[in-house]
């Protein structure tokens, strides 16, 4: 067996050993409920409240503004529709982007079901939200715009303070779904006039099945769970506490080593973006060079499909994903890809990288190499290149 | 997700390459769609396939049963050829998942476009045996994107 080399982090992180010690108590003797009034109880609540607090100041918010959820795709679900049921009364208009997460999108299609109009703005060829079509797409009615702060697939950086600075001067509400960006970047919900933020845990080196859902305080949002009184009434059901204590250990945790760990991999992201371009002929970077995570490393190799690529990185031990139809169980490449302009057969040739806080510079030259290799073996195999090579002789 | 013999067949193509001046060469699927086959057949004067080679862009399962294809048309003459269908290429692979499916259904395709090229050149006709409809030319506007 290869070594692994795990390079798949916006997908999901391996969760931290000290946020792993941090949780286990309230799996065993601290395994008391929230709501209940002994001190059993009450030991678990305050785990909940310092979580909370821990959360929020990390954010530049108050402890009240946030709301835990399950995860990522919950707090969009939430925070999109509950807004549009809130303020229908003003409009029935949402702006959205093309290149948004589905749980964003396919919201935003549900909604246009129950009769919202929905614009998604196009980006442009690095995946930048376009801020003139932006502004031109808002209308009267629009209610809400909803921008990620940094895209999933290719970690483009949106320019969410002017966004926000753009909702506020036209009195819009502002979501932003920051589930790559939370714990990589520093987010101030203020200085950008962020009115609601998602965020999940697992992408920051805490648990899965937990995340929180930003709200500013005085939206009156609807419940999005009814029930018992906990999260302030809006989401009911028993805390998943080791899960929440989990979600504040690795916010401290990110908090912490953000700026050293995001210089680090800012490095080894250029590194490995400026091997792979040198030495792989017919490949592309996709995204923004500049304004993008400091983990994603995004690359289209013309000729080849990515599935194939994937399942032969998997056989080297490297683990990776890719924005091909093959990978996401459908026909079509992936929207985010598309939407950037890439053709479609250029679209299935991608190969995403996300770097984390193990990953080494021995293992990006492994993985160069190994890249370089399978990308020679599945081009000798495709009749694409094949008809390339022709051509180019012809010429 | 894939059986053991699709891995092999993925990992260890058999018959990968070209044949030059093949006696049929047929090419099915679509870039936009992810998958391209392309199947070379050498056919001797007693119609049967001596030689078969194929180029494949897609993924493994397009892989897999590209090479799986060939071996069953191996040395069979071409009405037997045409008896291979994507369920035979789908079955000797021991299974592909539902969503690969239409992979199998390329390289009965593909090895029907390259039978038809054959008649084509031999001015022959091949019982049972239609034009091939797939085309890849119809993105090729898409294909000379700068890069």
């Amino acid at each position: 067996m290869k070594p692994l080399i795990y390079l798949d982090n916006a997908a999901t992180t391996k969760t931290a050993g000290e946020v792993v010690e941090a949780m286990l108590p309230y799996f065993t003797e601290k395994f008391g409920n929230p709501s209940s009034i002994y001190s059993l109880g009450a030991e678990s609540k305050e785990a909940v409240t310092q979580a909370r607090e821990t959360i929020a100041a990390s954010l530049g918010a108050k402890a009240n503004e946030i709301y835990f959820t399950a995860g990522g795709s919950e707090a969009d679900n939430w925070a999109i529709k509950a807004a549009a049921e809130a303020y229908e009364d003003h409009g029935r208009h949402i702006i959205t982007s093309k290149i948004e997460h589905h749980a964003v999108l396919h919201t935003c299609e549900y909604l246009e079901k129950k009769g919202f109009a929905v614009t998604y703005v196009d980006v442009d060829e690095n995946g930048i939200v376009k801020m003139d079509a932006l502004e031109a797409a808002i209308r009267p009615d629009t209610i809400l715009i909803s921008i990620m702060f940094a895209n999933n697939e290719i970690g483009t950086l949106q320019p969410v303070r002017e966004i926000g600075e753009l909702a506020k001067k036209h009195g819009i509400l502002f979501h932003t779904d920051a589930v790559q960006a939370y714990g990589q970047l520093p987010i101030d919900v203020d200085a950008c006039h962020i009115d609601m933020l998602s965020a999940s845990g697992h992408k920051l080196n805490g648990p899965k099945g937990i995340g929180f859902l930003y709200i500013r305080k005085g939206l009156r949002l609807r419940s999005f769970v009814h029930g018992g009184g906990q999260e302030r009434a809006r989401r009911a059901g028993t805390e998943n506490v080791p899960g929440i204590v989990g979600l504040g250990a690795a916010a401290d945790r990110a908090l912490r080593i953000m700026e050293e760990k995001a210089a680090k991999e800012t490095a080894l992201r250029d590194y490995l973006i400026q091997r792979l371009e040198t030495e792989v002929p017919y490949c592309r970077l996709n995204g923004d060079r500049h304004r993008r995570l400091p983990n994603n490393v995004n690359f289209s190799f013309r000729f080849v499909e990515g599935e194939s690529l994937l399942i032969m990185l998997d056989m080297e031990g490297i683990c990776a994903s890719s924005g091909s139809a093959c990978t996401s169980g459908s026909l079509d490449p992936s929207h985010v890809l598309l939407a950037i302009g890439l053709p479609h057969e250029i679209a299935h040739g991608s190969l995403r990288l996300t770097l984390g806080e193990e990953t080494t510079k021995e293992e990006l030259d492994r993985v160069v190499e190994v890249v370089k290799k399978t990308v020679d073996k599945l081009r000798a195999m495709s009749p694409l290149y094949e008809d390339f090579v022709r051509e180019q002789k012809e010429e | 997700m894939y059986s053991e013999k699709v891995m092999d067949h993925f990992q260890n193509p058999r018959n990968m390459g070209e044949i030059e001046n093949a006696s049929g060469v047929g090419t099915v699927g679509n870039a936009k769609c992810g998958d391209i086959m392309r199947i070379y057949l050498d056919i001797d004067e007693n119609q049967i396939i001596r030689d078969v080679k194929f180029k494949t862009f897609g993924c493994g399962a397009a892989v897999a049963t590209s090479s799986m294809a060939t071996e069953l048309v191996r040395g069979k003459n071409i009405r037997e050829a045409m008896q291979i269908t994507n369920q035979a290429v789908a079955e000797a692979l021991d299974g592909l998942p539902p969503v690969k499916m239409h992979c199998s259904l390329l390289a009965e395709e593909a090895i029907h476009a390259a039978l038809w090229d054959y008649a084509e050149k031999h001015q022959i006709t091949i019982e049972g045996l239609k034009k091939p409809k797939s085309d890849i030319h119809e993105d090729e506007e898409a294909e000379t994107e700068a890069y």
